[in-house]
This record gives C-alpha cells, sequence and structure tokens, in this order.
C-alpha cells in the first residue's frame, strides 16, 4: 500500500520486529540442542531429539534432546556435586550471582523476547513488556533474600538438589519464577522446560555460565512428559511443578511417601467479577488482559465472566465492540492483540470444547478480523449465555475463550464465584470499596485483584487454594518453599512401638468400684457414640483396663467432617476472641491438671512428676497459641504500582489431624492448637494407643465456649481413619505424625481434592522443644496466604 | 438507563465519505444537545488505575511503520489546530501562522510521499478573538476555518455576559469554530446544572459555528470529574469536548483522553451523535500525536480519524512531524531549520 492508500484506509500496516539475532543463535548451534549439564551442553545419551515448531508457520524450529534415565541422573548429579559448596558459598556470594543474572536478562533481553515469541507464539509486546522484564525482576528481588538470607532465614536450611517442571505458556518467566528462589536459598537447580518451548531456558543456561554461575548449580534437561516422569522419580529432594492438575496429582502420587518436599501450580478456572457499581468500560479493558493475554494460555485467566444482571447487557454490547478491535497476528507483528497459540493439540482442544459450550447452548462471539492463514490461530472467544452446569463452565480451556453468565447479589456472586474445584485467582471489579474489600477475602484463591488483573511480582505470592496446587511463588512465603527447619532437620526415626501388652483381669473384687465413664467421640459440639457401636479396650503399659474408647468409622469421620465444614463462622470469628477461647481452654485443662496428670500416668507408664511435665507443657502451649491467635499476620506488599497487596493468613478450612502415640495429650494440644488458632476447624485422630487424655480434652473444650464443630475427635483405628479422612474430597488438608505408613498414605490418597498435607514420615518430633514443635513452623501449614491487589487512585 | 427522547440516528451520514485532505470538516450532523439527565452523570463510574493500564499497554499493542507511518501524520496534519495564543501575538505573527497552516509541508516533501498536487492543510488556524478577522483574511479561499478561544480564556472567570459577547463577537468576524473554556467552579462544586446552563447558552450564541468546551482538566484533576463535565457539555450541544487551554500545569493526557473518549462513545449510543474531541497542549512530537490517533481508532474507530471529529491543539507539533516525514523520505535525521517556520 502507498502512502495515499493508508492516508484514506488508515490501517496499521505491517510493524515486523527483526529476528536475525535469534534466528543467528539457533543457527550457531545448527538448530540442535543437548541437555545443559554443569555448565555445557551435553549430547543426550541415547541420542534422542524432539523437533519443536513455530506455532505461527508451523514449520520446524530446532531439535531438542529428549531426555533419558541416565540425562536425568546426570543431571541431579551434577546439582548433587554443586550444592554444599553453593550453600557455603553464602547469601552474599549468592546474591551478587542472581544479580548477575538478572543483568544478564537485562543486557540479552531482546534477543530472550523475540527467541521467546517465536517459540511460544505470543506476541513480542508481552514478551518485551511482561515476561522478560518480570523474569529480571525476579532475580532481583532474589537477589535480595539471598543477601538478607542469614538474618531473615536464620532458622532455616537449604533443602538440597530442587527438580523443576515448568509449562509452556511462560516458558521464561516460570524459569525465572522456579530458580530464583531455589538457587537464592542455596539449593541447586534441574530443570525441565516444556517440550513445545525448551529454547529460552537453554539460551539463559548457556548465558548464566557467561555470567559466571558455577557448573552444575542449574541443569537444564529437556524432553517431553516422559524425561519429567523421570526427574519426579530421580534422587531430588523438592519437585517444584506449574502445570496441569491431571499431572499434578500424578506427582502427588508417585512422590508420596518419598519424604520429598512438593509445591504444585496448577490449573484455575478463575472468576471475574463485575458489580453494577464497577467501571464497566474499564472491566472490559480488564477481560482482554484476562482472557486474551497470552491467548488466554494462562493459569490464572480470568475465564468466567461473572456479570451482575442489571449490566449484563450492556456489558456484552460493550465487549463485543471491543473484541471487533482485537487484532490476531504473527507474533514478531508489533501492533498485534494476541499470537499464536502454542500447538496444533491445543487449537485442537480449544475448538472442540468451543463447539461443546456452543452445542450446550452457549451464544458463541469471536472477533471477525483476519487471522493468518498458516499456523496455530485461534480468534478472542466469548460464549454468552452459559450456565454453571455447562462444561465450557467447568474445563478449564486454556485458549481464549470467556465464559459468561449473571448473578443478582453479592453474596450469588461469591457463591457462583467459589463453585469450582479450582482456587487459583479472581477479579473483582466495584467502585465500591466496602463491598469490593468485603468480597475479596471470600474468594476462595489465592490471588485476588481488585478491579485488574493479571498483575504480577516478585514480592508478592502466587499460588493456589484447592485443586489449584499447593506452596507460593514470589514473597517470603515463596522463600519459604525453598527452605526447611533447622530444628526439623535432625530429625531420627521414631523408635518402633513395643508390643500392646496383655489385658489383665480388672475386678476390684467386693470393693465399692468407681462409677463406669464411657469415651465417646466428640463431633459437633456433642459427645456421640461411634455410628458401628463398637468400642476397644484401652490397658496402661501393663495390661489394666483403664477404660474404653469408641471405635470410630468412616460414617463418624463423615460426620465430624460436616460438623467441621458446618462451623465455617469460626474462620471469620475475631482473632481476639479466639485467642480469649484458647486461653479459657489453659486456664480449665489447668483447673483440671491433676486429674490429667493421672491419666497420662496410667495410660503411659511414665512417673506422675513426667506425666505433670507433659500436662504443663500443654497448658503453656494453648497460651502460647493463645498468644498467637491475634499476632500471626499478615502482611501488606508494595509491588511496583500505585497500591497495595494484602497478604492475607487465611485458615485452610478444614483440616484432619492423626496424632502419635507419644504424649499423648502434648501432641494433641501442639497439633490441634495452631489449627484453631488460625480458624480452622479440625478432625482429630488422637493418639490410637492412649486416646483418653484426647477423650477427656472434650469435657475442657465443652467448658471453654468452643463452638461446636470447631474441634471434632474420633477415636479407633488410626490407619483406617487417616485412610478416610485423607480420601474426604471435602477436607483441605490432613496432618499426620506418628507412622512413615500413615504419612505416605495421607499424601497418596490426598489426590482427589490435593489436599495440603504436613506428615512426619515416621520422624520423631520432640513436643517439648518450643523451637520444633510450636509458634511459626507449623503455623505457617495452619493457614494459606491469599494476596490481594488493590490498585488506587482517583 | 434513561432513554434520550431526543434519540436520532445520522445513519446517512455515519458513511463517512473519504475525506479529501484537510477539507470542509463540517458535513456531520451537529449535536442538538438534549435535555439535561443526572442518571446518565450520576452513573459515570471511571476507575484511573484501569484507565492507566489501558494508555500504558496501548503502545506495545498498536505501531505504524514505514509507509503507513507516513501516511498517519499526514493524518495528523490535517488535524492539528495550528495555534498562537500568547500575550505577544500581532497580526503579522498570526499570517505568518496562517501561511504554515496552508502549506505546512515542503512541496518536494509532499511530491515524494506521493502527495503531488494534493490539497493538504491543517485543520483550524486557532487564535484569541482580537486576530479572527486577520486569520479570516489570511485563509480565504484556503477551506480553513478559524477557532477562536472565548469566553475569558484560559480562566474563564469573566462575566457571563461578556462571555456572550466575545463568542457573538468573534462569530461576526467570520470564527467557524468557539472553543469556550468552562467554569471549572462548577465542576469542582458539582453544579453540574449551573454547567449544563452556561454551555446551552454559549451553544446559543454560536450560531452556525462550532462549539469546542475546553474543560481544563488538569484543573478538574480526577478522571471522575473529567468524565462527568464531558457528559454535560455534549448534553449541552457541544460539537467537541477539549481537554485544556495549554496553560494549565497539566494539559492533554492519555488517561483523561481515554475518559472523555468513552463518554463520547456513549453519548453516541445513545443519542446517535458523533461528538469530536480535541486535546490540547503537550503533544509536541510526532510519537506522542500517533499515541492519540491510535486511542481514537481503537476507542472510537475509524471516523475519528478525521479533522471533523478530531482536532490536535499544538504549536511545536508540526515541526516535529516534518522532520519525520523527511527521514522517511530520505532516510536521514533531519534537522528543524529545514522546514520553514509557522
Amino acid at each position: 500500500m502507498s502512502v495515499a492508500n493508508y492516508f484514506e484506509t488508515m490501517e496499521y500496516g505491517p510493524a515486523p520486529e527483526a529476528d536475525g539475532e535469534a534466528r543467528a543463535w539457533l543457527a550457531r548451534h545448527g538448530a540442535t540442542f543437548g541437555h545443559f549439564i554443569a555448565g555445557k551442553f551435553t549430547a543426550p545419551h541415547a541420542g534422542k531429539h524432539l523437533t519443536t515448531i513455530e506455532p505461527a508457520t508451523g514449520k520446524a524450529l530446532a531439535r531438542i534432546a529428549q531426555g533419558a534415565a541416565a540425562d536425568v541422573e546426570a543431571a541431579v548429579n551434577a546439582a548433587r556435586s554443586a550444592q554444599v559448596a553453593w550453600a557455603k558459598l553464602g547469601g552474599h556470594g549468592r546474591a551478587r550471582h542472581l544479580y548477575a543474572l538478572a543483568r544478564m536478562l537485562q543486557r540479552h533481553a531482546r534477543l530472550f523476547a523475540v527467541l521467546e515469541a517465536i517459540d511460544n507464539g505470543k506476541p513480542i509486546r508481552e514478551t518485551r513488556d511482561l515476561d522478560v522484564p518480570l523474569a529480571a525482576r525476579h532475580f532481583y528481588y532474589h537477589a535480595g533474600w539471598a543477601q538478607l538470607q542469614e538474618r531473615e532465614f536464620a532458622d532455616q536450611v537449604p533443602i538440597g538438589v530442587i527438580g523443576q517442571i515448568i509449562p509452556w505458556n511462560f516458558p521464561l518467566l516460570m524459569l525465572a519464577w522456579k530458580i530464583a528462589p531455589a538457587l537464592a536459598a542455596g539449593n541447586t537447580v534441574a530443570l525441565k522446560p516444556a517440550e513445545f518451548t525448551s529454547l529460552t531456558a537453554l539460551l539463559f543456561a548457556e548465558l548464566s555460565v557467561e555470567a559466571g554461575l558455577p557448573p552444575g548449580v542449574l541443569n537444564v534437561v529437556t524432553g517431553d512428559g516422559a524425561t519429567g516422569a523421570l526427574l519426579v522419580e530421580s534422587p531430588v529432594d523438592k519437585i517444584a511443578f506449574t502445570g496441569s492438575t491431571e499431572v499434578g496429582r500424578l506427582i502427588r502420587q508417585t512422590t508420596a511417601g518419598t519424604g520429598k518436599s512438593l509445591t504444585l501450580e496448577l490449573g484455575g478456572k478463575s472468576p471475574f467479577i463485575v458489580f453494577d457499581d464497577a467501571d464497566i468500560d474499564g472491566a472490559v479493558e480488564g477481560v482482554v488482559d484476562a482472557i486474551w493475554f497470552n491467548q488466554g494460555q494462562v493459569c490464572c485467566a480470568g475465564s468466567r465472566l461473572l456479570l451482575q444482571e442489571g449490566i449484563a447487557e450492556t456489558f456484552r454490547r460493550r465487549l463485543v465492540r471491543r473484541m471487533s478491535t482485537l487484532r490476531v497476528g504473527m507474533p514478531l507483528d508489533k501492533a498485534i492483540d494476541m499470537g499464536a497459540v502454542v500447538a496444533p493439540v491445543q487449537l485442537e482442544r480449544i475448538k472442540t470444547l468451543v463447539e461443546t459450550g456452543v452445542k450446550e447452548g452457549a451464544e458463541k462471539y469471536q472477533t471477525p478480523g483476519a487471522m493468518p492463514a498458516e499456523g496455530c490461530f485461534y480468534p478472542p472467544t466469548l460464549l454468552w449465555n452459559v450456565h454453571p452446569s455447562s462444561t465450557v463452565a467447568t474445563e478449564e480451556i486454556f485458549g481464549p475463550v470467556l465464559v459468561a453468565m449473571t448473578f443478582r447479589t453479592p453474596d450469588e456472586a461469591v457463591m457462583l464465584a467459589n463453585n469450582t474445584r479450582y482456587g487459583l485467582a479472581a477479579s473483582v471489579w466495584s467502585e465500591t470499596i466496602g463491598l469490593a474489600l468485603d468480597i475479596a477475602p471470600k474468594l476462595l484463591a489465592g490471588v485476588v485483584w481488585v478491579n485488574a488483573t493479571n498483575l504480577f511480582d516478585a514480592s508478592v505470592g502466587f499460588g493456589g487454594y484447592r485443586e489449584s496446587g499447593f506452596g507460593r511463588e514470589g514473597g517470603r512465603e515463596g522463600m519459604v518453599e525453598y527452605l526447611k527447619p533447622k530444628a526439623w532437620s535432625g530429625r531420627k526415626a521414631r523408635p518402633k512401638a513395643s508390643p500392646l501388652p496383655i489385658a489383665s483381669g480388672a475386678s476390684a473384687g467386693f470393693d465399692v468400684p468407681p462409677i463406669d465413664r464411657t469415651a465417646k467421640l466428640f463431633i459437633g459440639g456433642k459427645q456421640v457414640r461411634p455410628d458401628g457401636n463398637y468400642s476397644r479396650a484401652v490397658l496402661s503399659p501393663k495390661g489394666r483396663r483403664l477404660g474404653e474408647a469408641g471405635e470410630g468409622n468412616r460414617k463418624d469421620i463423615r460426620n465430624a467432617v460436616a460438623a467441621a465444614r458446618a462451623t465455617e463462622s469460626w474462620a471469620r470469628a475475631t482473632a481476639h476472641n479466639r485467642a480469649q477461647i484458647l486461653y479459657y481452654l489453659a486456664e480449665n485443662l489447668s483447673a483440671r491438671s491433676d486429674e490429667f496428670v493421672r491419666r497420662i500416668a496410667d495410660m503411659t507408664g511414665v512417673s506422675s512428676a513426667k506425666a505433670r511435665t507433659e500436662v504443663d507443657a500443654s497448658i503453656e502451649r494453648l497460651f502460647s497459641y493463645g498468644a498467637w491467635a491475634d499476632k500471626f499476620e499478615g502482611s501488606v506488599h508494595t509491588p511496583p504500582l500505585r497500591g497495595v497487596a494484602l497478604a492475607m493468613h487465611e485458615p485452610i478450612g478444614v483440616v484432619g489431624v492423626a496424632c502419635p502415640d507419644e504424649a499423648p495429650l502434648l501432641a494433641f494440644i501442639s497439633l490441634v492448637a495452631p489449627l484453631v488458632a488460625m480458624g480452622n476447624r479440625v478432625v482429630a485422630v488422637p493418639s490410637e494407643r492412649h486416646p483418653l487424655a484426647a477423650t477427656d480434652f472434650y469435657q475442657v473444650l465443652e467448658t471453654s465456649d468452643v463452638p461446636a464443630g470447631v474441634v471434632n475427635i474420633v477415636t479407633g483405628d488410626r490407619g483406617e481413619l487417616v485412610k478416610v479422612l485423607a480420601e474426604h474430597d471435602d477436607v483441605d488438608a490432613l496432618w499426620v505424625f506418628g507412622s512413615q505408613d500413615a504419612s505416605a498414605a495421607a499424601e497418596r490418597l490426598s489426590i482427589g481434592n490435593l489436599k495440603r498435607t504436613l506428615v512426619d514420615h515416621g520422624l520423631a518430633l520432640d513436643w517439648y522443644d518450643k523451637a520444633a514443635s510450636e509458634g511459626p513452623i507449623l503455623m505457617r501449614h495452619a493457614v494459606q496466604v491469599k494476596n490481594i491487589w488493590i490498585p488506587y487512585g482517583d | 438507563m434513561t432513554q434520550s427522547v431526543f434519540i436520532q440516528n445520522p445513519i446517512a451520514l455515519t458513511a463517512l465519505p473519504a475525506s479529501p485532505a484537510g477539507g470542509d470538516p463540517h458535513q456531520l450532523a451537529r449535536n442538538s444537545g438534549r435535555a439535561l439527565d443526572m442518571d446518565w452523570v450520576d452513573e459515570i463510574r471511571i476507575n484511573l488505575s484501569a484507565a492507566e493500564r489501558r494508555v500504558a499497554s496501548l503502545p506495545g499493542r498498536r505501531t505504524v511503520k514505514k509507509d503507513a507511518q507516513a501516511a498517519w501524520l499526514l493524518k495528523a496534519i490535517t488535524c492539528i489546530d495550528l495555534t498562537t495564543l500568547n500575550g505577544d501575538d500581532t497580526t503579522e505573527r498570526v499570517k505568518r501562522l496562517c501561511a504554515k497552516a496552508k502549506a505546512p509541508v515542503r512541496g518536494d516533501l509532499l511530491e515524494r510521499l506521493g502527495f503531488a498536487g494534493r490539497e493538504l492543510h491543517t485543520g483550524a488556524v486557532c487564535v484569541y478573538h482580537r486576530f479572527v478577522g486577520t486569520a479570516v483574511e489570511a485563509l480565504a479561499g484556503s477551506g480553513i476555518p478559524v477557532a477562536a478561544v472565548s469566553t475569558g480564556f484560559p480562566a474563564g472567570l469573566i462575566p457571563h455576559e461578556l462571555k456572550l459577547k466575545e463568542i457573538e463577537a468573534s462569530v461576526r468576524d467570520g470564527a467557524k469554530e468557539i472553543d469556550i473554556v468552562i467554569t471549572r467552579e462548577h465542576v469542582l462544586t458539582g453544579d453540574w446544572r449551573a454547567l449544563y446552563a452556561e454551555v446551552q447558552d454559549f451553544r446559543a450564541v454560536c450560531d452556525n459555528a462550532h462549539l469546542k468546551t475546553i474543560l481544563a482538566t488538569g484543573d478538574l484533576k480526577t478522571l471522575r470529574n473529567v468524565a462527568k463535565a464531558s457528559m454535560v457539555c455534549m448534553m449541552a450541544g457541544a460539537d467537541f469536548i477539549k481537554t485544556s487551554t495549554g496553560k494549565e500545569g497539566v494539559n492533554a493526557t492519555l488517561p483523561v483522553t481515554l475518559a472523555m473518549l468513552r463518554m463520547i462513545r456513549v453519548y453516541q449510543e445513545r443519542t446517535g451523535f458523533k461528538i469530536g474531541f480535541k486535546p490540547a497542549g503537550g503533544i509536541s512530537t510526532a510519537k506522542d500525536v500517533l499515541n492519540y490517533q491510535f486511542l481514537m481508532k481503537e476507542e472510537l474507530g475509524r471516523d475519528w480519524l478525521e479533522p471533523d471529529l478530531f482536532r490536535i491543539g499544538a504549536s511545536s507539533l508540526l515541526a516535529d512531524i516534518e522532520r519525520q516525514l523527511e527521514h522517511h523520505v530520505t532516510g536521514h535525521y533531519s534537522a528543524f531549520n529545514r522546514h520553514p517556520v509557522g
């Protein structure tokens, strides 16, 4: 077109970013790459390669190595060899390295941006303006944590060698999110990028050595899911995974019982809620950033549009108009809004799901403009008139497809927003501060954006609730994921329990007997008989019958979980109120301490003096959590925008707790109290052998104003009850202390709803050691961090 | 939502003919205004952060290169209200400006851009009342309208009757466009009825001259004020809404522009009238003006890139565009002294 033609049409015309440097880099490597192990490219052991394509053209781009067992082993070994020296380098030394990596990223920013756009298909605008700058920011931020580590994380040590598996939607950014905190904390890494998009990871690894990173600290093994599976099974100390919920489940299952630490950042179906007092045009633009960012291939994409009925029609009209101006084109074109979907398989999935949506009654709107003829392109799409029961309302599409539905009231908005298995992110649009700040905490999601969407920063933790995974990336909470408590590192396996004593005759002849006292289960604030109506004898070490405890079964667990679920109000009780109740528990336990001393001495055979020590420690522990209840608070982040991000500590919900046999009262209190202090409701399974201290304790609960359903106690076969709790999809977390088998089972069976697990793998904890068993060390597992982003201004 | 009783849809005029380069800018159906509807004002919500994010990402989403860029810059020239509003203005100074308005780009450059023989001039010349007659005479036969700033520009605090008389005088002298300033106090105190009444009076005395209402957005401070004032002015019959006098501390900005454009869109949805937009002050580079053009096209559409709906109040912008055009033609970076001044 000539100048005169453009003058008439006022079209934009092509505006391609040059790709010469990126192509030259590929050419220098003959477009064929090995793994990056111990500081250099290494040919794959089995000699196999995969071809990675350019999504925008469908043409082959490069060949990457397919990692086999030997390759993974070599990478993990290299990381292992480097780890001690890397940790010994100290915080300041590592800070210098991370700083150098940040600078390296900035020096080569355009090369990374162009290569990423070519390899992934996303627009150069996004790689240039978001992915690369955010990645660099992540390294700067974590250079800071390395610098401060000895002071700020004095009671923690690095975990060791970390296996990291990252997805194809933000290849470089996810690399940064994974390796920056891991390296900062003193770990070394074996990273597997996604097979569709491995190139920027290889470039990063190559340049990291030039930037002075010691060999073996960062290793990159490429390959498909099979390589990833090998990495999960390799002798790493932790797996950090970002990807699909389906694969996340497999990883949880595979790593169960191995002692490997795990963080999962999985899928989402995040709500985008617009109230009738919102800036509608602003929210329409928010939708563009929510679902037509990165072709909608964003785990936290606002993909469910929830509109208040009164504005729904106006919103639809304005959104459809806005869609008409979106431009889909070649990733390197600097005048587009959307590029190519990552691969044909993904394109097919999107098409199929949209067809299903239409078949199920949705009205379809799509951006009308032209798209490149070749390559994987799909237009921005709105499915209107979708109901919660539609497939497209529940399935994560992972494409540029928005589904819309309406609500009537704020309560209904919250209900619909939370009507999902996922819980990654949410957007709330309202110009009324009271409304927005009331809704945000009620949304079950790790990140909530108020009048905004898809904001990210290294200082603000990111991660999900529910089946969107667990663990956080970014912020202080993200650093903790790559550290472990010093106080737990010296734990030893529990000594094998002595065999159960043989019951001896109990008759006291013709003396006046004590009045029979039946220990019951404690569910929903009531003492109840076990559903099966069986009991088991509780014996002293010498075999004397001390009483009988109810034999709880799966129905008792079901009832206890229902009672706990029904007590949501505890989560909203004021911290002051929770503190008061914990103090009151301590007071009432103290009043009955003699009785508990006798009970513990009888059950466990310890001296009265020792039993008194346990009771006193239990009382003090309750006091501690009364103290913590209103002090283990969140924080206020100041990411680079005009606004704040509130990192709130929220209770996880309903938590199962299985207690060990040792210290039957103190361990029970030590596990239940932090959960209760933070607003969780608990279903506790006391020591199987010594349950009566816990059942005695329900009378303390009853007299201390603890609301019904906050603490439920089910005695019985610990292994069986743990299994039921682990498989229960309405239990949000499960803590298992006391045995390796139960720990492994809890992790393995938790995959139904991906509950958070805290287990001891059979390693004994000293319940009298406050550093190991009291305070933040446990409380951090009793909360999940929700970050609420609040940009402001008028 | 209250429906306007004035709704009319000038369909016949929406299919805008490819306008001549800087041709008659006054061919749209004029906004007849409508009764003040406070619902249209009260319901306005605008979120500053969201607006800022929109305009911040736009330069990354839209760009024009090479021939397209040259064409967009030429188009921008046709939208410039070439302006002089200084205390030391004189008749000769105004004449020099008018000469530049008629021939804004060197002939050899136009030729090499494929514009030889085509008429290309700025959107208007904008002066104080005192120089309207001079400008009308200097521009006679060029088709370039003269715009007069009015109503006690820039503060707008002279008596209301004098404001009306000033408009009448400028219209009498041949001004085809009147750039009025609103009384900022009406906005800052939320007295929307007073603002409406004032602008309605101005419109009445404009007669056939088009009314541009300057909001002085730098004084209004919040986007909420800007958006509400925009809506009230349109209801009162403004043909254009304009950001600034160029004399406030902060002049045209992209977030303010976004807020105003969205109001224009809402007003069109409801009444069918297309209202023009004029950013003024601070737009001094080719790069700046392109971002305004992108925003116009994205938020309002192709029609709003033409001088009947888009004007740019600027004095030094043209010189930078000329340099860019020469660079496009020669591949060399240019210098100011290679282009005749206005």
